[in-house]
Parts: structure tokens; C-alpha cells; sequence
């Protein structure tokens, strides 16, 4: 399977790369692996963009994986913004007696820390700010 | 009639009995770096045992290891519940040393921020595992809506646990309860200032009657 990682250069031009990663792709791998594939790119200096997002208890093991791999001066964590705006909204009883399993499709993008100035979002956009050092 | 209503009193006398003697509940308080968690878990403590928590600070991360106080009784309006106080380290999914270096030496602030990062992931394994209950905590005067606040009350929900949210820092000139109370509407908010002890009296009655 191809790997979803910088296949530039590693010096690599002052370009960003952009992995948009499908639900399909996405669904038949395990909490780790996704993890693995998200922090491995932004380890690398891209944008991940997950078309259908994480379930809360992958988002859960994503920041304390994230913060395990936390090293001053080297990887500083992510930023993270997700689309639609709250999840929260639409996990009513009612949506979750309807819906059985809880839906995840949500836009989510995730990015280095130290290399994403400002992730802002609203209604209907997310923008990155990206500095080329 | 007469003896339907005596059976009803002796079975929640000993339903009473069952959940007096049941464990305490584990309340993990959580939120974002600096929201004023460990002024309140500290005044918590205070109140209803004498002691305190642990080091409050202006500088974020203070807190970097999850703490617990055991055995905490609070009691209002006849309602009395025993629980135990988790303290966590603010949640955050980055966390940068040179943030701290104005307030100390380099060296000092690497090793804040690996606390802060070796914390971080343990509150949140503490969330998946070992919590009964959540009090979030939010500064007033922040915005309530980040990635984080959004992320960890999806979390909270997600594992059914009960929550409640306190808008802390409500003595602060741009506080602003209703934007918490329009960013989280399927929960109860309650305002506080923790630190000036204001509205303790409706924190504790909220404690007892949800945990309870
Ligand atoms: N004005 C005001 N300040 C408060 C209040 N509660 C806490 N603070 C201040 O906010 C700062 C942070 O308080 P802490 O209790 O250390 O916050 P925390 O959430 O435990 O922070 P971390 O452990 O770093 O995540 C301190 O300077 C407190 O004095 C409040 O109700 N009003
Ligand atoms: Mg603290």
C-alpha cells in the first residue's frame, strides 16, 4: 500500500504538502494506524485533511499520542480544527437513538504546530496559515 | 394504600443505605491550561476538608500531574454525596518550552513542558478509564469554542459521563457566561469565581444533586 507521506525531497522546496485522505481509505484502519499515518505526516510538515474525521475516542488517543511525541525544538504538536463546527450539537439523544453509531463525518484538519500560525475557522471555512519557516 | 407507601419508605431506606456505602465518585475536573481548575479543586477541598490540592499559578501548565483528594462529603439541602477530586493538568494538543522562558530559565521550562506533555496523556487516559464524572471548568473571559473544548466535551459525551460546566472567573470584567451557556446548551453551565469564592452556595448544591 502506498504510504500517504512526503514523497519530495526531504529538503523539500518551501512548498506544503497537502494529504487529503479519504473516508474510504480511512475506513478499514485501526485507531493506531490512523494515528500513526496523521502524526506521521504532520511529523513530516504537511496538512492532513481527513474527509470523515475521528470517532472522539480516536481524537482522544490522538492528543495523548501527540503529546508523547512532544520534543522541544523538534515537534511542538498539532493544531487541529474540524468541520462542521460542533460535533457536540448533533450528538443529541435523539441522534444517537437514530443513529445508532455516531457518525464522524466531519471535516478535519490537522497540522503542525509550529508551522501553522493560525487555524481558523468559521460557518463555512477552515483557512491555514502556513509559514515557510 | 398504607402499606404500599411503607414498603416504598423501608425500600429507599435501604437503597439509601446501598448508595451511602457505595464507593465514593470520581470526579475529574477538567479543562483548558490556566481555566482555574486547581483554584477550584483547592477551594473544594478546602471547604469540606481543610486541605488543599495543589500549586495554582498565572503561568499555564501548572498542574502536570493529575491529583486526587479522597473522600471529599459535600452536602447541601439534605443531599450528600462523598467524592473523590481529580485534579488534571490543562488539556492542550501542543505545548511549546519557549512560551515559558520569559518566566524562567530554559532548562526549567523543557522540563515544564515535558511534565506538561507527560500530564496531558495521562488526564487523558484518566478520562477513558478511571473518571465517573466531569466537572469543566472554562475560563469566562476566554472563548469558549477551541478545538479542544470542543474535542473534550465530544470525549465526555461520547463515554456517557455526567458533566457539568463551570464558567469560573465570572469576576473579571469581560466574563461572559452566556457564551459559554450558547456554545455547550445541552449542558448545565454554573458561574463561579473560584478564587473569590462567588456563587459556592449554588456549585455545591449542583455538585450534590448531579453526582449524587
Ligand atoms: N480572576 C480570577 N482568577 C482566577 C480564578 N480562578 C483562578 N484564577 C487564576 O487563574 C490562574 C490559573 O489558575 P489555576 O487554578 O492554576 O488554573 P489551572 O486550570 O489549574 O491551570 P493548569 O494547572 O495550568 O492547567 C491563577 O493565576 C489563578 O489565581 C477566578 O475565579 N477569577
Ligand atoms: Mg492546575
Amino acid at each position: 500500500m502506498p504510504k500517504a507521506t512526503n514523497t519530495d525531497d526531504p529538503e523539500g522546496p518551501d512548498g506544503v504538502q497537502i494529504d487529503l485522505i479519504s473516508g474510504e481509505r480511512m475506513e478499514n484502519m485501526a485507531t493506531m494506524e490512523k494515528i500513526r499515518m496523521i502524526l506521521d505526516g504532520v511529523h513530516d510538515g504537511n496538512i492532513v485533511i481527513l474527509e470523515e474525521g475521528l470517532t472522539p475516542d480516536e481524537e482522544s488517543r490522538l492528543i495523548e499520542v501527540t503529546m508523547s511525541e512532544i520534543s522541544p525544538d523538534e515537534f511542538n504538536g498539532i493544531e487541529i480544527e474540524t468541520y462542521p463546527k460542533s460535533k457536540t450539537n448533533d450528538s443529541s439523544l435523539l441522534g444517537r437513538i437514530m443513529g445508532g453509531e455516531e457518525s464522524t463525518a466531519k471535516l478535519t484538519v490537522i497540522g503542525p504546530a509550529n508551522q501553522i500560525e493560525t487555524l481558523h475557522k468559521d460557518e463555512t471555512l477552515i483557512s491555514a496559515l502556513v509559514s515557510r519557516d | 394504600m398504607g402499606l404500599f407507601t411503607e414498603l416504598k419508605d423501608s425500600i429507599s431506606r435501604v437503597t439509601d443505605r446501598l448508595f451511602s456505602e457505595e464507593e465514593p465518585k470520581r470526579i475529574g475536573i477538567y479543562g483548558p491550561p490556566n481555566a482555574g481548575k486547581t483554584t477550584l479543586a483547592n477551594r473544594i477541598a478546602r471547604d469540606w476538608t481543610g486541605d488543599a490540592v495543589g500549586a495554582e499559578s498565572h503561568i499555564p501548565h501548572e498542574t502536570r500531574r493529575a491529583r486526587r483528594k479522597e473522600g471529599v462529603e459535600i452536602e447541601r439541602n439534605g443531599k450528600s454525596v462523598e467524592i473523590d477530586i481529580v485534579d488534571t493538568p490543562g488539556v492542550t494538543t501542543k505545548v511549546d518550552y519557549e512560551e515559558f522562558t520569559d518566566e524562567m530559565e530554559e532548562d526549567d521550562a523543557i522540563r515544564r513542558s515535558r511534565e506538561a506533555t507527560e500530564g496531558v496523556a495521562e488526564a487523558m487516559h484518566w478520562l477513558r478509564e478511571d473518571v465517573d464524572g466531569v466537572i469543566y471548568v472554562l475560563d469566562s473571559a476566554e472563548d469558549p469554542i477551541t478545538q479542544v473544548n470542543t474535542m473534550l466535551i465530544g470525549i465526555i459525551e461520547s463515554r456517557d459521563l455526567p458533566v457539568l460546566i463551570f464558567a469560573n472567573k465570572i469576576d473579571l470584567d469581560d466574563a461572559s457566561v452566556k457564551r459559554i451557556e450558547d456554545a455547550f446548551p445541552q449542558h448545565e453551565t454554573i458561574p463561579l469565581s473560584a478564587k473569590e469564592g462567588e456563587n459556592m452556595d449554588e456549585v455545591y448544591e449542583n455538585i450534590a444533586e448531579y453526582f449524587g
